[in-house]
């Protein structure tokens, strides 16, 4: 569980430990020596030596809104499974339906569901042909998928084959000049780009361009070689894209109202409770890992946005105190775009939007206001105050 | 490594400043603030208040994290400031100058457990390895 409240003593002992030198058991993305290169402020993210930023997170933050960010996402994992019953497969595996898959190179998110009901990961699926689908996953969660993967494959006795595929990079390229940069960066990518609509990918050999992201801009998710991928960043920044660290990127995905892994839902939260529902897929007759548990349990929780009234910073796990009960903040940060503390939080039902509501902070109890997010896309705020 | 030669530190990464007239101005240090990045929220002790030495005072938000302000000796608060308040990011811009409190010692004396500068770097460096 994350601390959230350090003291300074705490949070330079922890940051600075490896500040100075990559400790041996942290594991490097490709573009590690880039990162460093550019005197990125590095930290140990659920194992990864990764960015957290690149010098200001609020520039960086503003960058992607107005312009064109570049984020090494390497560090999540691209898994091929390939066979002749990959669709039945992931029918049964996830709550939603890969049966919306069509088209080549169509994406769909889904939660992948325990028996329980709680949420394992949250993933995306592309659908490339009946034999081949290529599935995305959280860096921490990427092992106990794989094992839970193979085990299903194994026990449903699918004879499929699961590669993960750390020998591919990531680069996500985020902004409303994020066309501009790409085609800049790789000359003959525009007809691919011109014709790529949102939550669609298309494969170039072993390169790979989804038009996806984490930040609610428009933009795109690129795979490429391992041993490509410095010279790759270097030609988008060139083209005019701009670092990023994860900082940022927790900052934009929260204000485009977009769930973490972890923090907003976990393997003992209901997608049901943690504003997924969207993507559990109950009307079609489909036995989904997780759906019997669902079907039986009951709701009594939403989640919602908040944004603070008064002065403060709103984070995961303080309290949120309401008319119908207590409830919890999954994932609170300052929102560089709106200048407001803003949050995720896990509520009683019946408490709607433009309510308000009391969240502890310290010692005291500050006002806040129920919001229906996201806060912001496509570089405008939505909500008002 | 900016850390002002004529001002005393805490472990815990606050900077004081010992004024002529005995009492202290108290700060967060540049390399504290390097560490949390952008700074969002400062919230600071109301002046009146009485401090025991290594109390939590004060909080520092930055966009990234929270973190605890500790009173460096035992004293009374006798102003904050509140122009780091409305502005927060000036501590990111000098951190030495965008103070937060100021102290009346309860022990003058006090002062002198305070580390000076060399021991401040001394310490930043042993917790880079």
């Amino acid at each position: 569980m994350e601390r959230i409240r350090a003291s300074l003593l705490f949070l330079v002992t922890v940051m600075s430990n490896h500040a100075a030198s990559t400790p041996a058991a942290l594991k490097l993305t490709p573009l590690n020596a880039t990162h460093r290169g550019l005197a990125a402020k590095m930290v140990d993210f659920g194992g990864w030596d990764m960015p957290v930023n690149y010098g200001s997170q609020i520039e960086e933050h503003h960058a992607v809104r107005r312009g064109c960010g570049l984020f090494d996402v390497s560090h999540m994992l691209p898994l091929d499974i390939k066979g002749s019953n990959v669709r039945a497969f992931l029918k049964r595996l996830v709550a939603n339906n890969v049966d919306k898959l069509q088209v080549s190179g169509k994406a769909l998110y889904s939660c992948m569901l325990n028996e329980a009901g709680g949420v394992i990961d949250d993933l995306i699926i592309y659908f490339m042909d009946e034999s081949w689908f290529r599935l995305v996953v959280n860096a921490g969660s990427a092992e106990k998928d794989l094992a839970w993967m193979e085990k299903m494959n194994a026990d449903w006795g699918m004879g499929l084959t699961l590669t993960p595929r750390r020998d591919l990079a990531m680069i996500a390229i985020q902004g409303p000049n994020a066309t501009q940069a790409l085609n800049q960066a790789l000359p003959g990518v525009d007809s691919i780009t011109a014709n790529l609509k949102p939550f669609n990918a298309a494969a170039m050999g072993e390169m790979f361009i989804a038009r996806t992201g984490y930040t609610g801009e428009d933009g795109f998710e690129v795979m490429v070689l391992a041993k490509s991928a410095p010279f790759f960043w270097q030609a988008l920044m060139e083209a005019g894209g701009q670092p990023i660290g994860l900082g940022a990127r927790d900052t934009l995905r929260l204000e485009a109202g977009m769930n973490l892994y972890g923090q907003d839902m976990d393997e003992t939260t209901s997608p049901l409770e943690s504003g997924l529902a969207w993507t559990v897929d109950m009307k079609a007759e489909r036995d989904f890992v997780g759906r019997a548990a669902l079907e039986k349990s009951e709701i009594t929780k939403q989640l919602v946005g908040l944004v603070l009234l008064d002065k403060g910073v709103l984070r995961g796990h303080q309290k949120v105190l309401t008319k119908n009960g207590d409830g919890e903040i999954t994932s609170g940060s300052f929102s560089p775009t709106m200048e407001k503390s803003i949050a995720l939080a896990r509520i009683p039902l019946g408490i709607a939007p433009g309510q308000e509501v009391e969240v502890e902070i310290r010692d005291k109890k500050l006002r806040a206001k129920v919001v229906k997010y996201p806060f912001v896309r496509s570089g405008k705020v939505l909500i008002e105050i | 490594m900016n850390i002002p030669a004529d001002l005393k530190y805490t472990p815990s990464h606050e900077w004081v400043r010992v004024e002529a007239d005995g009492t202290l101005t108290v700060g967060i240090t540049h390399h504290a603030q390097d560490l949390l990045g952008d700074m969002v929220f400062i919230e600071n002790p109301a002046a009146g208040r009485a401090l025991k030495k290594g109390e939590e005072c004060a909080v520092v938000e930055s966009v990234k994290a929270a973190s605890d302000v500790y009173a460096p000796v035992a004293g009374e608060v006798i102003a904050a400031n509140g122009d780091v308040e409305s502005s927060p990011e000036a501590i990111n811009k000098d951190a030495y100058s965008a103070w937060m409190f100021k102290l009346k010692p309860a022990n003058a004396a006090d002062v002198a457990e305070l580390m000076d500068a060399a021991a401040y770097q001394k310490l930043v460096e042993s917790e880079a390895h």
